[in-house]
């Protein structure tokens, strides 16, 4: 495997990891971008499906955003917000577009999640004289924990292979390294590249999917 | 010399009915590479994914495996599985088919395996009881019974192939994605809304298409089942 090889001295060499193009700089963008977008959308939809999710409306729209997010093809999104006045703000359209593309799973998993918490034992809460607030913050936020969490780790997978599409579209992270390497038609560059991002993505799942499993015990370790 | 025309091709505005007319078979290619790859894509990844999930069914040990690795291919990013197959299909429309058809895989075996395992065991034993073998069984009561989900998860795949493809204007073969990439880099406005617009569409009326033909097929099963 010849490609492999070179690949791997790709990755080997010192020189591809310093620098404004290395390697170190274009994963700390992507870490960068993906966290701080990751927190974005959080504080948005997660609110918002809370409220929704407590006071039983708005299920149409929380369900079937995320249908409607499947069929937006990423690349549109980022080409369209680049020539919009939001292009002329440096990592603007990244960051609008990963806003965009993660709110819908959170959204629908953090309601989904709030309507399937038994409605008895919300009734059971109610009658113990818990005001809503109370229901809310102490029966349905932690019954509703691990479909919560299941909503933040397809939203954290996303927002990973959104910011690698946004090199397409001039945005910064890992996903450059793969474009910079097709334009110098460096296979061996594409590759590294590939790999450093799929590795990424892998470990953010892993650590989603490790959070997720220790929620679960503990949900169901102290009901 | 003539003075520039003053429309909204020249004052590169967003929506331009001059650009669908002057560019009408350039954008009739586009969707139809667009629709082709998403198709060719989607098929082989049925025909293959059938077996796959029969075959978790069958043998349980088989579906684990199975999951994981769907699951780690659902995982890395489209642009990364495009570039990982570089070595092995080129700057080729194969490269885009082979790294959808691996997308579409995953969420159809997902699907269907799900379908299989919600056949009521009693329904699998009456049939039984009446005499079917493992083959009619599968062809007769298992597969009409989990096409409901399979049909969900086709439904899905296919919505995001098509979202899916524009990516493939990396290497040249993204279909309304090599207009948006054009356009991107030319500034062109009309280009790249009418090319996304046109995806929209594309994964709209296939999403529809299909609807109708679970609809269709639907009933025949119940009669079946009657």
């Amino acid at each position: 495997m010849k490609t492999l090889d070179d690949t791997w001295n790709w990755l080997a060499d010192s020189a591809h990891w310093a620098g404004d193009d290395g390697i170190w700089h274009r994963l700390a963008q992507h870490l960068v971008l993906t966290v701080a977008c990751l927190v974005v959308s959080c504080l948005i939809a997660l609110p918002v499906a809370f409220v929704l999710g407590h006071i039983g409306k708005g299920g149409v729209l929380a369900v079937n955003i995320s249908n409607v997010g499947r069929a937006v093809p990423t690349f549109a999104v980022l080409v369209l917000l680049l020539l919009t006045p939001v292009g002329a703000w440096g990592e603007g359209p990244t960051v609008v577009a990963l806003v965009l593309f993660a709110v819908p799973p959170l959204l629908t998993n953090a309601y989904v999640g709030m309507r399937e918490v038994d409605r008895d034992v919300v009734r059971a809460a109610r009658g113990m004289g818990m005001t809503g607030r109370q229901t809310l913050f102490r029966v349905e936020l932690p019954l509703s924990l691990p479909l919560v969490l299941n909503g933040v780790r397809i939203a954290a997978v996303q927002l990973v292979a959104t910011a690698t599409i946004a090199a397409l579209a001039g945005g910064g992270g890992l996903g450059r390294i793969i474009t910079a390497g097709f334009n110098l038609a460096s296979t061996p560059q594409v590759v590294a590249g590939a790999l450093l991002v799929a590795g990424f993505a892998l470990i953010v799942e892993g650590i989603f999917e490790t959070v997720e499993r220790l929620a679960l015990r503990r949900t169901r370790g102290a009901p | 010399m003539t003075a520039p025309p003053d429309d909204c091709l020249a004052r590169n505005e967003w929506i331009c009915g001059e650009y669908v007319s002057s560019r009408r078979h350039i954008l009739f290619d586009a969707v139809l590479q667009h629709v082709e790859l998403t198709g060719v894509s989607v098929l082989i990844a049925l025909v293959v994914a059938v077996p796959l999930a029969v075959l978790a069914r069958r043998w349980g040990w088989a579906a684990t495996p199975v999951l994981a690795v769907t699951t780690v291919l659902y995982t890395i990013p489209s642009l990364a599985m495009f570039s990982l197959l570089l070595p092995f299909y080129g700057l080729s429309a194969a490269l885009v088919v082979a790294g959808l058809v691996l997308y579409s895989l995953t969420l159809l075996v997902r699907n269907i395996l799900a379908g299989l395992r919600a056949v009521p065991e009693e329904t699998r034993q009456a049939a039984r009881g009446m005499g079917y073998g493992p083959l009619r069984l599968l062809l007769t009561v298992e597969l009409p019974l989990a096409l409901p989900a399979a049909m969900a998860g086709l439904r899905i795949a296919t919505v995001s192939a098509v979202s899916l493809v524009t990516v493939g204007a990396i290497v040249g073969f993204g279909g309304l994605g090599n207009l948006i990439y054009a356009g991107m880099n030319t500034y062109f406005k009309a280009q790249v809304l009418t090319a996304s617009v046109l995806c929209v569409v594309i994964a709209v009326a296939a999403d529809l298409l299909l609807l109708a033909v679970q609809r269709l097929i639907t009933p025949w099963t119940r009669t079946r089942r009657g």
